[in-house]
């Protein structure tokens, strides 16, 4: 039998970005028994990465936003995929997580009457993302960190000891989900894991788990999502009979650095085009302006006299089209690039230089300004950067319930943030992931505590004999000899993805990535890892990889399922909107090795909040008998 | 353009460990983290490095570069000569663990002896109004990555093991002087910072500011500030007598 | 792949080479010639300390009407030279020795507290430590939390009276704008460096840190003091130069009276420019 340490807790939390932290305050605040289990160190996580904002319609910079105009701007941004019941909740919630954060010692930037400001971001119609300079990211996880520490010190006082009631355990990575029965059946019993630090087994006995994990990125080549983004907590989920949607769904955000090759993909904040940044190809033409589509037509400047007025004066004028949401940017980018009118290195200018003062642009974007003169050697106040599309984000993710993060299929398993999947449809809105961490983070909490709650004393036990398996799992790789070294099975994996099912997809293209890995598959299944368990990335990678393979496999089967093009899916061959297909949810599940794909329909919006669209906008997006009780259907 | 560098890490733990030589191929545009990866793909799969965003912004990367403490994902390679042998060791103010990797526990220990924000009682969410100029002090703090280099080279605990428990380090100064320049915060923090945290202990040689990968001022806008703070809590005579005058505590928000 | 270093075997146990942490034989990695800030500023402070100490002693060619070296102002003794005291002689007769000793324990006082120089100091002179990431000679280290160390926090009241002397020596920057027979409207090379020691003391002064602390660092809210934050900005402009203000007045200083020993131990004539 395989030495392990195991611990009991009422609510275990995977992922210590914003939605797992948030779930966390939640669950512990409802007196449950909580346990944060994260790969990296407590306050890494890769929400630090987040820039721009946070979106929440305070109205604080401009009075006429409401809930209702943030719902619009999400559904349509969304194509209106998005399950619009998480779209509501999220536009009604976020100004209150918002306000809470600043109760916990959030230090957000003000408007000139001393309350929160809020900035201009694609998609949005008014300004409306609280933001901290260009680290907004760092600063929402740093709070809910302190936050964390603040309820520790009161467990110290109250209790004797500190993690009495809420302990991170950092460095440490779940590898399976326990059932007390087959999956498909079992609800969840625990959780098995391995501290990186020294290899160590560790199982929580627990009857909820909250996944909150994030994306999928690291799947991709170019990309602007750190080590921890291999789909661990999608995996999981599916391991243990959990279903996952839409995973066609990606987006890759359009500014991207390209150049030099080392830091190719981190991000460049969308606040540089919010702040007046624009964006140009080789010609020096500012392009964006052929590429509105005739659904954002009537909502975009078409001159530049036009676009540069809005930033001023924005109750009189439209905005210009380089705030697009980013998946037209992003396209419009890589048709720019594929035409021949791109960068040196395969990008386009994004010039914020010619535009602002250096004094405003490095008071303005102070972590863009550092991140290219450290990494690039450039300096953004006096010549244009070169940007790319990079994958960012996956909309996609684990079915759950809107209201509890709980997931259909299996009890006791939650999931918010990135991890989960149907609140942005086909397309986030930059800002929205920021408050879709809290306030979904703090309702996966919320729920998990209400689950634990009424099982009573019925809780699940997990079978012994997956916890062997579970560790037998873990250390195959150690057992196999003569097998590759993970990392050149890594590098193939992210080729293949970014290659064959990135931004611009066909059906052959698909099909041979489908191939490959397959392929894959059998490789993975033997390789071999050097060394020993202490501290082995390694180790660490060939377990990750198991969860990316699931994970891509996902990806590409429902990208082939999808013929049309909508949002974070762009098929070559379909070039298209269709109404009848957004109607449709593909639903991934994993049965022994296998990935199946069926369609599922979406939920239908109730008339209330159809009603806040006009029916010319529907129009576009619905099939004409889904608007029959629409108010302006009879007219 | 491409060239092969010599390379020295510190691979061991805690029984022991040693500088090991090797040569590694370096190009265009690269820094020392993407070396290390190199390393790992090619011929040390178990070499141990923290690290995750690879842009400096989430502080896992920091080791000592050539002896310096430093973020390897901001160090460019062309900051080196190509005849220059490189030498990544682990922080050396904290255990190691294995390789590059050190145990940073003192650091989540120091942050949970500092009481949270306390705003005032009975304010309520949304109703939190704060001056641009009351808050951009206390932002500049705000922008730590928590890499702990600052803790890492100050020599109060990097030479001087015996100090780690009187001596919070730079990273918590800044957090101290982020609370007490919060223009909500209520909670009293001057004494504290002397006579729990150890601020007296700083002589202010201004090493954490030097390695500081955000740039924050930590010496002259947070250590020194606040050892003023402390000074009029503690050390004043005249701001004693002001404050018994005027049936104040010295030290008390004006 | 080749071994370079056995694992230390002189080590002591302390410091870098405490048990726990990554066994490395060197105190220091650093490849830089890390050694020559602290020399320099070795160098140059301890050429400072023994010029200072020996015209301190001196008592002696301090004073060339109109110019009096900063070392000896404001001269209050009965023993200084007649003309060198505009502010009287309420001191009298019965002080003996050079006025330096009793005037210099100001504006070395406002220095030795000062925080840059105490970095300069403990960098240089006491080697804790000699610079980042250089392991340091001593064994124990208390910082500033005891005697005598902990009366750097007095530094504040050396700041107030820096800004007395401050005036002093504006007043005879000023008073140097006469010829040898005390009339006014007249120059030399001497004025020059009066008037420009006087500035330098002053932007030294007025960039210290307690000075920021002082005018509006202290305040938790700015908006309410929109005056004093106005002022704390533009000192805080002034504080990011401090280190540089510390070294031209110091120089500004010692050149001043040097300047001035020259011309009143008859070495040069002071050139008069009207």
């Amino acid at each position: 039998m395989t030495d392990f340490e195991r611990h009991q807790y009422d609510v275990v939390v995977i992922g210590s970005g914003g939605a797992g932290l948030r779930a966390a305050i939640a669950a512990r605040e409802a007196g449950k028994k909580t346990a944060v289990v994260c790969k990296s160190l407590f306050g890494k996580a890769h929400t630090v990465m987040a820039e721009g904002g946070i979106a929440a319609s305070m109205g604080n910079v401009n009075d006429n936003d409401n809930w209702q105009v943030h719902f619009r701007d999400t559904m349509r941004g969304g194509k209106f995929m998005n399950n619009y019941r998480m779209a509501e909740l999220h536009a009604k919630e976020a100004p209150d997580r918002v306000w809470e954060l600043e109760e916990w010692g959030a230090l957000f930037d003000r408007t000139p009457d001393g309350k929160i400001s809020q900035r201009n971001f694609g998609g949005h119609e008014y300004p409306r993302l609280a933001h901290v300079g260009d680290r907004t990211g760092l600063e929402l996880i740093r709070t809910l960190q302190q936050k964390i520490v603040s309820l520790q010190q009161q467990d110290e006082k109250d209790l004797g000891d500190a993690e009495a009631m809420l302990k991170v355990f950092a460095e440490c990575t779940i590898t399976d989900l326990l059932l007390d029965d087959e999956p498909g059946k079992g609800k969840i019993a625990g959780a098995f894991g391995y501290y990186r630090e020294t290899g160590r087994f560790v199982v929580f006995d627990t009857a909820a788990v909250v996944v909150a994990t994030g994306g999928i990125g690291k799947s991709f080549k170019v990309t602007s999502n750190s080590w921890e983004y291999t789909g661990d907590g999608l995996a999981l989920a599916m391991r243990a009979g959990g279903t996952v949607l839409n995973m066609e769904f990606i987006q890759f955000h359009p500014t991207g650095m390209v150049w030099p090759l080392s830091v190719k993909g981190i991000l460049v904040t969308e606040s540089v085009r919010g702040d007046g940044g624009i964006l140009k190809n080789s010609e020096g033409k500012r392009f964006m302006f052929d590429y509105i589509p005739d659904v954002f037509k009537a909502k975009y400047a078409t001159t530049e006299e036009e676009g540069d007025r809005w930033y001023t004066d924005p109750d009189n004028n439209l905005r210009p089209p380089e705030l697009l949401p980013r998946d037209e940017v992003a396209r419009a980018i890589n048709s720019e690039v594929k035409a021949g009118r791109g960068s040196p290195h395969g990008g386009v200018f994004l010039d914020i230089a010619s535009r602002k003062s250096p004094d405003v642009i490095r008071k303005k974007l102070p972590s863009m300004y550092h991140q290219f003169k450290e990494l690039a050697d450039v300096d953004i106040t006096v010549e244009p950067m070169e940007v790319g599309p990079t994958c960012h984000y996956v909309m996609g993710g684990i079915e759950v319930d809107p209201d509890t993060g709980a997931s259909p299929s299996v009890q006791g398993l939650f999931s918010a943030g990135e991890a989960s999947g149907g609140m942005h449809g086909s397309n986030r809105l930059g800002g929205n992931s920021l408050s879709d961490l809290l306030v979904f983070g703090r309702r996966a909490g919320l729920g998990a505590s209400a689950y634990v709650e009424g099982l009573g004393g019925n809780k699940p036990t997990a079978k012994e004999e997956d916890i062997t398996k579970a560790a037998d799992r873990a250390q195959a790789p150690f057992t196999h000899e003569g097998g590759e070294n993970p990392y050149t099975l890594h590098q193939e994996l992210q080729q293949t993805m970014n290659d064959l099912v990135g931004i611009i997809r066909t059906d052959a293209e698909i099909k041979e990535a489908l191939k490959r890995i397959e392929v894959l598959k059998g490789r993975i299944a033997n390789m071999t890892v050097e060394g020993h368990r202490q501290f082995n990335p390694g180790w660490h990678l060939a377990l990750d990889l198991q969860s990316m393979i699931i994970v891509s496999e996902c990806v590409a089967k429902a990208a082939l399922t999808r013929t049309e093009s909508r949002g974070g899916h762009t098929r070559e061959d379909f070039p298209t909107m269709e109404s009848d297909w957004r109607v449709v949810n593909l639903i991934c599940s994993l049965h022994g090795n296998d990935i199946e794909i069926v369609k599922q329909p979406l939920p239908i919006m109730t008339n209330e909040l159809l009603s806040l669209f006009e029916h010319s906008e529907l129009e576009k997006y619905l099939a004409i008998d889904e608007l029959k009780d629409h108010p302006e259907a009879k007219r | 353009m491409a060239y092969d560098a010599s390379f020295r890490v510190w691979r061991g733990n805690t029984n022991g460990g040693e500088l090991t030589n090797y040569k590694v191929s370096v190009n265009e545009g690269e820094v020392v983290l993407d070396i290390i990866h190199r390393l790992q793909q090619t011929q040390t799969p178990d070499l141990a490095v923290r690290w995750n965003c690879k842009a400096g912004k989430c502080g896992s990367c920091s080791a000592e570069v050539n002896g310096k403490p430093a973020l390897l994902c901001m160090t460019r390679m062309n900051t080196f000569t190509e005849d220059e042998t490189v030498t990544v060791t682990p922080l050396r103010t904290f255990p190691v663990i294995k390789d590059l990797v050190t145990d940073v526990s003192f650091n989540y220990q120091k942050a949970r002896e500092i009481p949270s924000f306390t705003p005032p009682e009975g304010l309520k969410p949304g109703e939190y109004r704060m001056q641009q100029v009351d808050v951009e002090r206390s932002q500049e703090f705000r922008k730590c990555i928590e890499c702990f280099l600052c803790q890492d080279v100050c020599h109060v605990i990097r030479d001087h093991e015996d100090n780690k428990p009187a001596f919070s380090g730079p990273r918590f100064f800044i957090r101290q002087a982020e609370l007490d320049m919060h223009p909500l915060d209520t909670a009293s923090r001057k004494r504290d910072a002397q006579e729990k945290h150890g601020i007296g202990l700083c002589n202010i040689t201004k090493c954490c500011t030097e390695v500081c990968p955000e740039h924050i001022k930590i010496t002259d806008n947070a250590i020194i500030p606040m050892k003023e703070r402390v000074a009029d809590a503690k050390y004043d005579p005249l701001r004693w007598l002001g404050a018994k005058i005027r049936g104040r505590q010295p030290g008390d928000v004006e | 792949m080749s071994t370079t270093e056995k694992p230390a075997a002189s080590n002591d146990g302390t410091g870098v080479f405490s048990p726990g942490r990554a066994r490395i034989s060197a105190k220091t990695l650093r490849v830089d010639n890390w050694w020559v800030q602290p020399t320099i500023t070795f160098i140059i402070l301890l050429s400072f300390v023994i010029y200072s100490t020996w015209r301190a002693f001196a008592n002696a060619d301090y004073f060339s009407m109109p110019y009096l070296s900063p070392f000896y102002s404001p001269c209050l003794a009965d023993s200084c030279p007649p003309g060198s005291q505009d502010f009287g002689s309420w001191i009298g007769s019965w002080y003996a020795w050079s006025p330096a000793l009793i005037i210099l324990i100001f504006p070395l006082g406002f220095r030795m507290t000062c925080y840059y120089y105490r970095k300069a100091y403990y960098r240089s002179f006491w080697m804790s430590p000699p610079a980042c990431a250089v392991a340091e000679p001593h064994k124990k280290y208390s910082g500033e939390t005891k005697f005598p160390l902990i009366l750097e926090n007095v530094h504040r009241y050396f700041f107030y009276a820096a800004l007395v002397f401050n005036v002093v020596l504006t007043w005879d920057a000023i008073a140097s704008f006469r010829n040898p027979q005390g009339e006014w409207g007249h120059a030399g090379l001497g004025t020059l460096f009066l008037v420009g020691n006087a500035t330098l003391l002053w932007l030294y002064s007025l960039s210290c840190h307690s000075c920021r602390h002082a005018v509006g660092g202290r305040l938790k809210h700015f908006s309410n003091h929109p005056v004093r934050y106005k002022w704390w900005t533009m000192v805080s402009k002034l504080n990011t130069r401090h280190m540089l203000f510390a070294w031209l007045s110091l120089f500004g200083v010692a050149f001043t009276d040097f300047y001035i020993y020259l011309v009143a131990s008859g070495a040069i004539t002071d050139p008069r420019f009207f």
